[in-house]
């Protein structure tokens, strides 16, 4: 019979616990790689080549990093309250789709004012896309889950539609994309000959806020209890409905600034295929980071690690580069199951306990 | 107006309609079966991606058909168990786990479908399932919307019998029903809440690969990147939906398809003045205007999401 009995303090596992996953998940690699009949071990060396080889590869990782910090952000601070935004994919593009908006020729306005200017508006936007969930939740007692995701859909064919009609640039040959950003409203580049964009130093910053608003205000602590047990929160004097709208546009502006990063630091125009999917692989950064801001960081350049690695393999190599998707999903089921050997220390004896 | 009319007086209309239901119906039936148990299961979108990928993918190794709905039940199965594992014998967040399942079970459907076929320019195909009886598709109504149709359509509406049965007429059902609202009182009478919920998120796991089989074994020939499209989150509207009935759950997957079929045909006929995209949005709209109309009154299973140790209450 197993028995689970609860561990008094994590201790090292806490921390521990996200960096056995991740290795775990990097050396369950050898299993597909086999099967597509890759050299194992040249495969991985190849990873860690494209990743750790040159300047310009870790440049690559970085960049790759920034929006996945953000969007780990958005997961991260929605899951702390038990706010289920499993929309950040949709978000990120309301972003996208607002810098666009304004940053292709309606306003003309110097750097200075333009930058700031699509970083509000994206975010403002991300955050509206969340908060059309949460009042539903709040005010209908619809399930967020499942909302925010049908909105992920919904959202991408209003991006198709907007770049075939409105927001299509009459120069682009036919090709449903948008005009290009204002050179006065891209994001600047950070480093020479590389994709390196402000858009790193903008998700920082937001890491940075993100653990300062949740860990030292009355509003991340109201966050916190809302998560922990709404009934006892409410009961506490706190108005949950309205932590939830708070946390809502909080997470989702998280989001449109990934959004905002993407099209004005690196892209420099809106298409229908801007995010590869970085909304959804956002939640499983927050969960590598254990929901910590600071860990968001750590665990985003993980994963972008992944997949910068696994993209320049397969190229050598010709394997599927599904292998990084393949590769930061078993992470996320690897940290889940870690969590829970933090959590419970599993014996094993011979006969149950009544 | 006579264009609505003649579309709603068309058999090919409800022809279609049970054709795009088909695969939600597998879906809702198994989404139900999890959440009656008390877990949620929101590995469906990439369980549904299994499914279509592994049915496929037999078949065009030389299986037979059957041999192929089966192995697309098998793989739905796994993911299934694997999703059980984590939230009925580790007790981990349903939602987290079935996010989970989802990102490994679609990155692991793409990545085997490209090693197998690592740089074809157009899918290749094979011989998808054909209609029933052909012969009987001469009676008038009946003959066009039922006997065209493929036998996965049958065995889904047979399917919608089936689970009504278990969960409605027998003591199996009775324990699946009561494991997702009260595992203590299941408990107490000895029977294994953990085993139950294991068999019925099993089982529906199946279900729901038998819905991503559909789509490239009798929908379509071939295995696209994409092709799921958020079938297996509407099949989540859906149950709630449906409160949790599998008759409620046939009635809202045809209702949706009838609604999908139309936006099709309106599509055609004011493609020139409305933008394609609004028909394309629709479905997606309407699942969030259904689960937001009967969200107040929806009655979840009561021990939904919670999981349940011997011993801890």
């Amino acid at each position: 019979m197993i028995q689970l009995t609860p561990r008094e303090e994590a201790g090292w596992l806490a921390v521990g616990a996200p960096v056995i996953a991740g290795l775990v998940a990097l050396a369950l690699a050898a299993i597909p790689l086999a099967l597509a009949g890759a050299p194992i071990l040249a495969a991985y060396a190849q990873m860690a080549n494209s990743v750790f080889g040159s300047t310009f590869a870790m440049t690559e990782v970085l960049t790759r990093a920034a929006p996945l910090i953000l969007t780990g952000l958005a997961a991260a601070v929605a899951f702390r309250a038990r706010l289920w935004n499993i929309g950040g994919e949709g978000q990120l593009y309301l972003g996208a789709m607002a810098a666009v908006w304004v940053g292709t020729g309606m306003i003309q306005a110097p750097p200075i004012v333009m930058i700031p200017l699509v970083l509000v508006v994206g975010a403002l936007a991300g955050g509206v896309g969340m908060l059309g969930p949460a009042y539903l939740k709040t005010r209908f007692g619809a399930d967020e889950v499942v909302t925010s995701l049908l909105l992920n859909f919904i959202i991408l064919i209003f991006v198709q539609m907007m770049l075939e009609g409105p927001l299509k640039d009459p120069m682009g040959l036919g090709w449903p994309q948008s005009e290009p950003i204002l050179d006065e409203a891209a994001l600047p580049k950070l480093m020479e000959r590389t994709r390196l964009h402000a858009g790193l130093l903008i998700a920082l910053a937001a890491a940075a806020i993100t653990f300062v608003i949740m860990s030292f205000t009355i509003w991340g602590v109201r966050v916190r209890a809302v998560g922990e047990n709404p009934a006892a929160a409410r009961h506490a004097g706190i108005r949950v409905s309205r932590a939830y709208l708070g946390v809502a546009m909080a997470s989702g502006a998280l989001a449109g600034l990934a959004g905002v990063g993407e099209v004005a630091g690196l892209k420099g125009y809106l298409t229908a295929d801007l995010s590869p999917g970085y909304g959804y692989t956002g939640i499983v950064v927050a969960m590598l980071a254990g929901l910590s801001p600071v860990g968001v960081v750590v665990a985003a350049l993980f994963v972008a690690g992944v997949f910068v690695g696994a993209d320049g393999m397969s190229r050598a190599m010709g394997v599927s580069s599904f292998l990084a998707d393949l590769v930061v999903s078993v992470s996320l089921i690897a940290v889940l199951v870690a969590g829970f050997f933090a959590r419970f220390r599993v014996t094993w004896s011979k006969r149950a306990a009544s | 107006m006579t264009d609505l009319l003649q579309i709603f007086l068309s058999d090919s209309f409800y022809a279609a309609s049970l054709r795009i239901a088909t695969p939600l119906i597998f879906g809702v039936l198994g989404a139900l079966l999890c959440e009656r148990a008390g877990v949620l299961n929101l590995g469906i979108e990439g369980i549904f991606v299994v499914g279509a990928m592994s049915g496929w993918m037999a078949v065009w190794l030389g299986a037979d058909l059957w041999t192929g709905v089966l192995a697309a039940a098998l793989a739905g199965a796994v993911f299934g168990a694997l999703h059980a594992v984590l939230t009925i014998f580790m007790g981990l967040s349903q939602h987290v786990s079935g996010l989970g399942v989802t990102l490994f079970a679609s990155s692991a459907a793409y990545f085997t479908y490209r090693t197998a076929l690592p740089e074809v320019a157009s899918p290749p195909r094979i011989e998808p399932f054909r209609a029933v009886a052909p012969a009987l598709s001469e009676i008038p109504f009946l003959g066009p919307v039922l006997f065209s149709q493929t036998a996965l359509t049958w065995l889904a509406l047979a399917l919608v019998v089936l689970v009504w049965w278990v969960l409605d007429r027998t003591p199996l059902g009775v324990a699946i029903k009561a494991v997702g609202d009260n595992p203590d009182a299941v408990n107490a009478q000895g029977l294994s809440v953990r085993r139950l919920r294991f068999g019925a998120v099993v089982a529906g796991s199946s279900l729901m690969a038998l819905g991503g089989a559909f789509l490239t074994m009798s929908a379509f020939d071939a295995f696209f990147f994409g092709m799921v499209n958020g079938r297996g989150w509407i099949c989540i509207a859906l149950v709630i939906f449906a409160s949790w009935r599998p008759g409620k759950a046939l009635l809202g997957a045809i209702l949706f398809g009838m609604f999908d079929a139309l936006q099709v045909r309106l599509q055609t006929e004011a493609g020139a003045v409305v933008p394609g995209q609004i028909f394309l949005m629709a479905p997606y709209i309407l699942s969030i205007v259904a689960l937001v109309v009967v969200a107040r009154r929806a009655e979840y299973p009561r021990a939904l999401l919670r999981p349940w140790f011997k011993g801890q209450r």
